[in-house]
């Protein structure tokens, strides 16, 4: 039996027309549609099971397409599959998909997506991204990635060629927002069998996406073309999209102000400057980040971390207000809690963090320290870690003197990427920096980091949070248990919360059609446009 | 001469292989691997990674496997970190990038710091000798990776008349700034060896000689002092090859040319063993090339020199 | 950035025709020094540097790791170089106090540069030393090694070093110093060769004095006038290699700082009006490295006059 209510809100958004963006009254296209913009490095893989970072992501979605995509505000659009039903007890998922073609002529079907999601979770691919298929819960992921049954037992079936059905293993909320993530895209069979690892080279890559890749110069640039066999083709505008390569962002800066860049991201620091120069081009949306310090709660932490007032008394003692509006200056905003506070339906709870002022703060850690028996006369020394790169550096010189006064002695441990994931995963730190993005709206993203058996390096375990994180895969109404879940991370700190990023950039006034209200910053090139001189 | 040369070709092979063992070793006792990540991975795809990419094998079989792979097939593998392409794409794609701009830099730093050298010997102690020796200190004392940021302030930003970054092997726009910020410092040296050699030789005997004799002054210059002059400026040529290279860094993050240098530092930080070899090998066995080619040279132009 | 071999050689030469007969060659060469005027300029220079490195932490009003929060925030207005509120050189984009970074990091440098500079001139000169002494197979197997040893890409195992045993500044010591020791090396054991056969070696050993204690007693002071002028060029040198490790992010830790790192983060924030952040630690990285090549160059020229 079908919901009812579910297909007929499809329905009602399915009468709506295609939804690229239109231009508004009065605006006058350019002759030539590109749009060039900026990228810190190379992009590691063009192949959807394989790519592990944004910047792939970013030119994935213009190469293929998902079953479903995100609009301008971050809800979620019909893609490749038309319409969806969802049964009853809410394990299974039936997608129509629309009549689409591959950029080689051949037509889009279910079977696509099978291979595809198949390959994803299989061994033998190795991706790194397999446990993105665990995370949507379908039937047999974790058992196949494994290696305890085989990639044709996953819950993810053809029923016809524009039929897909997906069966999960427990009622997921949030299951339809990971749909637009680049992990489940299509690949096409027939190209991958016959081209290999190097099926991804320009003039080899086939894909379904509104863009075709002409060019790709790795480290230098990688440039798309408008793909003519798009099913929405005639309401695409733009015709070349070209990402450029600049590893140091304040070369970056100055390639954008001499025209050669359409947007690139705001270096540290410089935002209120060129907000002033320029209004209409610095621009600083959420973004679905937050940084935090991890206290090492685990065996091989340190003692003191292992008394919960030395924990709170560190994250209290943070003036968060000084990180915000002097060091980063971008539009952040201080962190009370580990959820981002734009993420959809998420309710921050009171914490002391929110409501006390930060001199209260301040008098209040002391306090806790010297209840703990810590202070300027029996002083605490820990070491704090982080990973190469100059705001991470700003941020814990900064901190290092919020806690100076404490009594607590920081040493700075500035180690490079690699070792500081290293040392993360063997718990070799006592306190170190970590950020964690989302991947779908909703606030269990961020929350399952912190569950016993999440990835949460610090070790730390509660036995209610992981019975609300348990909870709420099946409640009918999750708000309030994410709300506790917060409350818990509150009075027991497992980590500092500190800020919630801000997507912070230089973006040309002529550009229309990027999203400034999708907190997942999720864009795409199809629904963007230039506005003439 | 003939022997010479299969000598120094016979050290080199030995010089190739201990290059290759210590990286290899030193590599993998970095602590994180290419495939640590942010997420843990779950230990069976680590083990079909690391099984793919031959990591579970004990270390001498890596390295032999390796060399294996180079000397049969000329192929440096797959790389690790990006999985679309091999060792061999990417040194073929940034190597020739890197070989052009170092080359041009190279040629720039030779022609106008000899130019610049022989000006201050000749006018010695006078206000050219003075401006040229400090215009070449000057010049080596600015470190490029200030240079750079400097030259696309200028040229990009304010007069508008280079392309601020990228790489093209048929525009020459791309080329200036990479040669100056390059070339510079190179140029210093070897215009304060050919200062200091030309003045030795311009008061050498068999120059006084020529001059007795009544020969005009620019042809003393040109065909009595200048070959001799020019043997330290050869001997140095060696050691500028090398540090271009890693002088080369600098330019590809700056410049965005995507050449070689970048990718090695890279490789290094992200422990992608494969492409860290690659170059690796590729440079050195290079240097060793040069080296030989400079030292024939040497001994060609001096007939001092025995071998 | 060369030392040139030739003219090292050329000195070693001529300092081993003379034996050390009382001071009259030192002499000589030091009322040679004082009188080039660009040498003494470049030891005044070093001088000063080296006395602001040594004093300067007791003139500055700030220490180096303090934030100045009424700056931090608004430096391209606020953080000016000012004598009211003791920034004298502005501050960096935290708010922290140019001058007393770079008094630190003008130590550090230093420090790099001539520890750096000392180990290469101890290995290079016992190892040239022994290896001309000694001669025949030992001689051409050392010298060989040290050919390997020059055909491998130092900075790549550099960046190796640093990656693999993390960023200590010993590390970064023994790193720098290890890269350079080869080239001295080589110009010590021919001017060892020379010094060998010369009347009061053949003494020393006719009278049974064992190999290493006449290495040690009576070649090795003989090299001193080589030696000094290599490690004064040497020392410029290093500084650069470790400004081009910071600049890698490989170098110093903080809240050390060095010139390198001070210079490449100032670099960064040229174009947003904080010019003094890279002007100051620019300006002490150039006068120094002047100062050690024209002082270098004058020793060379003081103790060798036959080059001008």
């Amino acid at each position: 039996m079908m919901k009812l209510f579910t297909t007929t809100a499809l329905l009602a958004a399915l009468a709506m027309p295609a939804l690229a963006v239109q231009p508004a009254e009065g605006e006058k296209l350019a002759q030539n549609q590109t749009y060039t913009y900026w990228l810190l490095d190379a992009i590691k893989s063009l192949d959807p099971a394989k790519n592990t970072d944004v910047e792939g992501s970013d030119v994935l979605r213009s190469l293929f397409e998902g079953l479903m995509n995100e609009d301008a505000k971050g809800a979620m659009i019909p893609g490749v599959a038309e319409s969806f039903e969802e049964s009853d007890d809410k394990l299974t998922y039936t997608f129509r998909l629309r009549d689409a073609k591959w950029s080689n002529g051949d037509p889009v079907t279910a079977g696509d997506f099978v291979y595809a999601w198949r390959r994803v979770v299989d061994p033998e691919t190795a991706s790194e991204y397999a446990w993105f298929m665990e995370l949507m819960n379908i039937v047999n992921a974790t058992e196949i990635v494994k290696g305890e049954k085989s990639p044709e037992e996953l819950g993810v079936k053809a029923i016809d060629d524009k039929t897909l059905e997906v069966t999960l293993t427990t009622p997921t909320p949030y299951f339809i927002k990971t749909l637009s993530h680049a992990t489940t895209y299509p690949v096409p069979q027939k190209v991958i069998e016959a081209e290999g690892d190097s099926w991804t080279q320009p003039g080899k890559l086939v894909g379904n996406g509104a863009f075709v890749l002409e060019s790709h110069n790795l480290g230098v640039d990688i440039t798309l073309k408008k793909n003519p066999d798009y099913w929405d083709a005639e309401n695409v505008l733009m015709e070349t999209v070209k990402g450029v390569t600049v590893n140091d962002n304040n070369v970056a800066l100055t390639r954008y102000q001499a025209g050669e860049l359409d947007r690139v991201q705001i270096p540290a620091g410089q935002y209120p400057r060129l907000k002033q120069e320029y209004p209409d081009q610095a621009t600083s949306i959420p973004y679905a980040c937050s940084y935090a310090y991890i206290y090492n709660v685990s065996e091989k932490g340190p003692e003191a971390l292992k008394d919960v007032r030395v924990r709170k008394a560190l994250s209290l003692a943070i003036n968060r207000d000084i990180i915000v509006d002097n060091v980063l200056q971008g539009g952040q905003r201080p962190a009370t809690t580990w959820t981002h506070w734009a993420i959809e339906g998420f309710e921050q709870p009171e914490t002391e963090l929110a409501t006390l002022s930060q001199q209260e703060k301040t008098a209040k850690a002391k306090e806790l320290l010297a209840e703990a028996g810590y202070g300027p006369d029996n002083p605490l020394n820990l070491t704090l870690q982080y990973n190469t790169d100059e705001s991470h550096k700003k941020l814990a010189i900064a901190v290092q003197q919020f806690w100076k006064p404490l009594g607590v002695n920081v040493t700075l441990n500035n180690v490079e990427w690699k070792v500081h994931t290293d040392r993360l995963q063997n718990q070799d730190f006592d306190v170190a920096r970590y950020a964690w993005c989302g991947d779908y709206n909703e606030a269990s993203t961020f929350l399952d980091w912190f569950r016993t058996d999440g990835y949460n390096s610090g070790k730390w375990s509660n036995a209610e949070y992981d019975k609300l994180m348990a909870d709420s895969k099946t409640a009918e109404d999750t708000t309030p248990l994410y709300k506790r879940a917060e409350e818990i991370l509150a009075e027991e700190v497992p980590a500092a919360f500190v800020y919630h990023y801000a997507k912070v950039d230089m973006i040309s006034p002529r550009i229309k059609g990027l999203p400034t209200e999708n907190v997942l910053n999720t864009w795409y090139a199809k629904d963007l446009y230039r506005l003439a001189d | 001469m003939f022997a010479y040369i299969m000598r120094r070709l016979a050290v080199a092979i030995p010089t190739l292989l201990l290059l290759i063992v210590f990286s290899f070793v030193l590599m993998h006792m970095a602590p994180g691997g290419p495939f640590t990540q942010e997420r843990a991975l779950p230990p069976q795809v680590i083990a079909n990674l690391n099984a793919k990419y031959g990591l579970d094998q004990p270390l001498w079989r890596q390295i032999a496997s390796y060399l294996w792979g180079i000397v049969a097939n000329f192929d440096f593998g797959p790389s690790f970190v990006y999985p679309d392409r091999t060792v061999n794409q990417l040194i073929a794609a940034g190597f020739p990038v890197t070989l052009t701009y170092g080359t041009l830099s190279f040629i720039a730093a030779v022609v106008v710091g000899v130019g610049l050298g022989v000006v201050a010997a000749i006018w010695h102690n006078g206000f050219l000798d003075y401006l040229a020796v400090g215009i070449s200190i000057g010049a080596q004392v600015l470190p490029n990776f200030v240079m750079a940021p400097i030259l696309v302030l200028v040229f990009t930003l304010w007069y508008r008349m280079l392309p601020g970054g990228g790489w093209s092997f048929e525009d020459p726009s791309y080329w200036i700034m990479p040669v100056i910020a390059l070339g510079t410092s190179y140029m210093a040296s070897i215009a304060r060896i050919t200062r200091s050699s030309m003045l030795e030789v311009l008061g050498s005997n068999h120059i006084r000689t020529a001059r007795a004799k009544g020969m005009p002054e620019h042809r003393v210059i040109l065909r009595h002092a200048l070959k001799p002059a020019l043997l330290p400026v050869i001997s140095y040529l060696g050691p500028v090859f090398v540090s271009m290279i890693t002088g080369s860094v600098v330019i590809d993050v700056y410049f965005s040319t995507g050449g070689i240098g970048k990718a090695f530092v890279d490789s290094a930080l992200n422990r992608d063993y494969a492409v860290m070899m690659g170059v690796t090998i590729l440079v050195g066995a290079l240097t060793i090339l040069f080296n030989l080619v400079v030292d024939i040279l040497y001994a060609w132009i001096d007939p001092k020199i025995r071998y | 950035m060369v030392i040139e071999e030739r003219k090292m050689q050329s000195l070693a030469a001529r300092l081993s025709q003379d034996e050390v007969r009382g001071r009259s060659p030192w002499a000589d060469a030091r009322k040679r020094f004082v009188r080039n005027k660009a040498a003494m300029a470049g030891l005044i220079i070093l001088i000063l540097v080296g006395l602001f490195a040594l004093l300067g932490e007791y003139v500055a009003a700030w220490s180096n790791d303090e934030l100045d929060f009424t700056v931090m925030g608004q430096v391209a207005q606020m953080g000016m170089p000012s004598l009211q509120n003791g920034h004298y050189f502005g501050t960096d984009d935290l708010g922290r106090d140019l001058f007393a970074r770079t008094v630190q990091g003008t130590q550090i440098s230093l420090m790099v540069g001539i520890v750096g500079a000392a180990i290469a001139v101890v290995v290079g000169t016992l190892y040239g030393a022994t290896a001309g002494y000694v001669g025949g197979r030992t001689d051409q197997f050392m010298m060989r090694a040290v050919d390997i040893l020059m055909s491998i890409p130092y900075m790549f195992v550099l960046i190796l070093l640093l990656v693999m045993f993390g960023r200590s500044m010993s590390m970064l010591f023994l790193g720098i110093g290890l890269i350079s020791w080869l080239d001295m090396s080589r110009i010590v054991r021919g001017q060892t060769l020379s010094l060998k056969n010369r009347e009061f070696i053949e003494a020393a050993r006719a009278i049974g004095v064992p190999a290493w204690k006449i290495v040690l007693r009576h070649v090795v002071p003989n090299l001193l006038g080589v030696v000094a002028v290599y490690a004064t060029l040497l020392v410029p040198l290093m500084i650069l290699t470790e400004s081009f490790i910071s600049f890698l992010g490989l170098g110093v830790q903080e809240p050390l700082t060095s010139w390198g790192a001070l210079i490449s983060e100032g670099a960064g924030t040229m174009n947003y009006g904080t010019l003094w952040q890279l002007a100051f630690p620019l300006f002490f990285f150039v006068i120094t490295l002047f100062g050690f090549f024209f002082v270098g160059d004058g020793l060379r020229d003081a103790l060798d006059p036959k080059d001008r």
